[in-house]
């Protein structure tokens, strides 16, 4: 009986209309891909993207050099040196993250006793040398202007669960 | 011996121990600020409070006497909550600025609070601030966060011996000041960064460097002056950052001198990090080779008695056996160690060395100090002559001074003159001061340089030891004889016999043209402009200082920091270093570059390792076998230096050195040295500024 009704079935092609009606739900329904690059996906305000070094709203750069970072850093790639500025206060005279090594395990950022090191949402910074992802204290301190109003409201929202 | 019983420990303390003690005898960790194991008790951070059974409050176990019977509790409810509680109020002030703190990482308030401190904080008021004071350009201050523990007060007073701190106003007022705005003036005053347990004082050389975690610790012995306290090189790539003392009771307990601290810096500035040839008047960089080869050509025929070598003040024991060999394969008896001229006996060691030892000093009860200025040659052993002062208290340590009548020992010295005339008054008998000399059971005599630089310094030499003998000085029981030395590398020197060998010339012999071939082993402490217009000098060293713009040929050497060495101490204590860093360029252990230079000549040194070098140092004086220790024993043997006693010109001592900031390459590379230099021996040009 069992091979009669496995037969009656593969004649009628009933397997192959199953499938076809799974696709036809699925093209009503709303879309699983997004059209990247001209669209992205949502973001938590925990996601831990390129690094930034930020400002304060005078214009100060908060990084104070205690190399708490650096100490917690597991794949060790941040390197700092500092150095008394001019008025006396301890300033970093070189800040430096090697991206290639950076696990993006957020550790530095949490580290931080003055929210200065942050990683952002940005996550397209891939380029064509290496080299170019040894970011300098120029280059991260660019990245925290650029991304300040952002780096500000993640902070914000994240703030009530710290 | 009392019995005590801490957290059911029975342990044994000497009778007047502290509460403190007992615990630390029982292997209790005991939370302190205030308290000091080398300082008085102060008592006033409260941190080590202990519960006592049947006492009605907890105790402050730093200045509470134990007695027979005595329990004693660590680890109650309540002594968590006294602790809790103190550390509450020593927090109150003090700021929440441990990021920028230099002291971060290695701070006990930070320590402490973390292991005996609540989890949180309850004052929400508003903190003090006070303002930060002067204290020199080495020691930097932030007295906010100073917690009143009166460490660095007890230490001016009582180790440095220049009470200069002290502490106005008083409860949540109180501040530690100098009262007036001027630079500490101790040799000392290095220490008190490591004594503040926050980090109200912190190295201003050293300011937001590098933090404790990112250092590699090498051990290693300071050069700076003869003493051979025991320090920690501490290296972050190729740089020595600072120079801590490492603890050995022995030598330098746990002081360093300033000189030794902050003079590393010297370390990055003119170093000479290539071969250099002169070439038509003019130094020309050359390779290793080159640079051999024209040494090697200009000794071609040269005979071995027109060859001389002179050894520096900051030799290893090494690079100066090796410099003996090469000279002893060249035919040349020509070698010195004493850039200065001194003169000693080298027949018996006891003529050359500090015989009682630096911790011998607090047996002793009596001091005569000849021709010395101990507080600048060797600060961390006048440091243990004032300790020495203090237990004694009022007359009970009697030290006579002579030379030197201006200098401020730190201690009260009677000066009985000024010349070696005085030394013949005290033998005759009938100085008051002799008389305290026979009193004493173990009296010290310290010879220094400003008497045997001199002419007549065997004269002076043999009329101490005489001296020492006729007052006890020496003897079976007792050695208190003393040579103090300034230069680290000359008692290893003297034990190798760096010395003229027969027929020989010393290094006055040396100069205007008495040699055609100089080689100077990181040389630099006498007057360059004698050497002879004609004579080829070869300039090894680590800094391009007075020896090397006369040089010939300079070949790159390496500095204490960069090299594995063995220092003899003044007491005659061979002690080791290791290499921290790698030397800079293309400079090179100078050892190597001996034997090196020992093959292009065809006189190849029967070494090439350090461990068959070393073999060879402990061949050539057995002293070098013994590493770190050294041998307390009295004298049987009487017999005093050769010299005629009585042959000493009246000319006053003269000091050795008129800048403690300036004495080596090293220091004058330095700009750390400069400027204390600057404030602390020329103060006129600053106030001209």
């Amino acid at each position: 009986m069992g091979h009669l009704d496995r037969t009656v079935r593969s004649f009628l092609l009933a397997e192959l209309v199953a499938g076809m009606g799974a696709t036809l739900r699925a093209f009503f329904k709303p879309k699983a891909t997004i059209n990247y690059p001209y669209e992205k996906g949502p973001l938590s305000p925990r996601f831990r993207g390129e690094h930034a070094l930020r400002r304060y709203p005078n214009g100060e750069e908060r990084c104070i050099a205690c190399k708490l970072c650096e100490a917690t850093c597991p794949a060790e790639a941040i390197t700092i040196e500092s150095e008394p500025r001019d008025d006396g206060s301890r300033r970093t005279t070189r800040y430096d993250i090697d991206m290639t090594k950076c696990i993006y395990c957020g550790l530095c950022e949490e580290a931080c006793p003055v929210d200065a090191i942050v990683e952002g949402p940005n996550y397209e910074f891939a380029t064509e040398t290496r080299e170019e992802l040894m970011y300098n204290k120029d280059k991260l301190l660019a990245n925290g202007d650029r991304w300040e109003s952002v780096l500000a409201r993640r902070l914000e929202l994240d703030a009530p669960y710290r | 011996m009392v019995k005590v019983t801490v957290d059911g420990i029975q342990v044994e303390v000497p009778n007047g121990s502290s509460a403190l003690q007992a615990c630390e005898a029982a292997g209790k960790e005991i939370p302190r600020f205030c308290f000091h194991e080398r300082l008085s008790v102060a008592g006033n951070c409260r941190m080590c409070l202990v519960q006592v059974v049947r006492a009605p409050k907890p105790v402050a176990s730093c200045g509470f006497p134990v007695a027979e019977g005595m329990e004693i509790l660590t680890d109650t409810e309540i002594v968590r909550k006294a602790r809790r509680a103190v550390m509450e109020f020593l927090l109150i002030n003090h700021p929440l600025d441990c990021p920028i703190c230099d002291q971060g990482g290695e701070c006990d308030l930070q320590d402490q609070a973390f292991g005996y401190g609540a989890d949180h904080s309850r004052y929400r008021e508003a903190k003090r601030a006070v303002t930060d004071k002067y204290l020199g350009p080495l020691v930097k201050t932030v007295m906010t966060r100073c917690i009143q523990c009166t460490r660095c007060v007890r230490f001016a007073t009582e180790i440095a011996g220049v009470p200069e701190l002290g502490a106005v106003s008083r409860g949540e007022n109180m501040e530690i000041t100098n009262y007036v705005e001027k630079a500490l003036t101790s040799e000392l005053s290095g220490n008190l960064i490591d004594i503040c347990p926050v980090g109200a004082l912190t190295s201003k050389p050293y300011a937001f460097t590098a933090r404790p975690w990112e250092l590699k610790k090498t051990d290693s012995i300071d050069v700076f002056d003869a003493v051979g306290t025991n320090t920690s090189l501490q290296v972050r790539g190729s740089a020595v950052l600072r120079i801590v003392p490492r603890v050995n009771d022995e030598v330098n307990e746990e002081w360093l001198a300033d000189k030794g601290r902050f003079a590393m810096d010297g370390l990055k500035h003119r170093r000479l990090d290539r071969p250099w040839v002169r070439v038509h008047g003019k130094l020309q960089p050359v390779s290793w080779q080159d640079a051999f080869v024209a040494i090697g050509r200009r000794l071609d025929g040269v005979p071995g008695e027109r060859i001389g070598a002179i050894a520096g003040d900051l030799c290893d024991a090494e690079s100066m056996l090796a410099l003996k060999d090469l000279m002893t394969a060249l035919g040349s008896s020509n070698i010195d160690c004493r850039q200065d001229g001194a003169q000693y006996d080298v027949s018996r060691r006891e003529f050359y060395t500090f015989g009682s030892g630096i911790a011998g000093i607090e047996d002793a009860d009596a001091l005569l100090i000849v021709g010395s200025v101990p507080r600048q040659e060797a600060p961390v052993l006048n440091a243990r002559i004032r300790k020495r002062f203090i237990a004694g208290g009022r007359g009970g340590f009697p030290i006579g001074m002579i030379g030197a009548p201006n200098a401020d020992p730190t201690y009260r010295a009677e000066i009985l003159g000024d010349g070696p005339a005085v030394l013949a008054e005290l033998r005759q008998g009938g100085h008051p001061f002799a008389d305290v000399l026979k009193a004493a059971k173990r009296p010290m005599i310290i010879v220094g340089h400003g008497a045997l630089v001199r002419e007549d310094a065997r004269a002076i030499l043999a009329a101490c030891w005489a001296l020492a003998t006729e007052v006890g000085a020496v003897g079976p029981e007792w050695n208190g004889f003393n040579v103090l030395h300034t230069a680290a590398s000359r008692v290893a020197g003297l034990d190798l016999g760096l010395l003229p060998g027969p027929g020989g010339r010393s290094v006055a012999g040396m100069m205007s043209g008495g040699v055609d071939v100089l080689w100077l082993l990181g040389a630099d402490e006498f007057h360059t402009a004698q050497i002879g217009a004609q004579t080829f000098v070869i300039y090894q060293g680590h800094h391009g200082d007075a020896a090397a713009a006369r040089a010939d040929v300079i070949l790159p050497g390496a500095s204490f920091a960069e090299k594995s060495g063995t220092y003899v101490n003044t007491e005659g204590r061979v002690q080791r270093s290791f290499r921290a860093v790698m030397p800079p360029g293309d400079a090179r252990e100078d050892w190597r570059i001996l034997r090196a230079f020992s093959e292009v000549v065809g006189k190849t040194l029967p070494y090439d390792t350090l461990e068959a070098l070393r073999d060879r140092l402990a061949a050539a004086n057995p002293v070098f076998r013994v590493i770190g220790g050294r041998d307390v024993s009295g004298i049987s043997d009487l017999a005093g230096p050769a010299g005629d006693p009585g042959a000493v010109s009246p000319a006053p001592f003269q000091p050795v050195i008129d800048d403690y900031y300036q004495t080596n390459p090293i220091c004058r590379a330095s700009p750390t040295m400069g400027e204390c230099s600057r404030i602390y021996v020329h103060p006129q040009t600053v106030a001209a500024e």
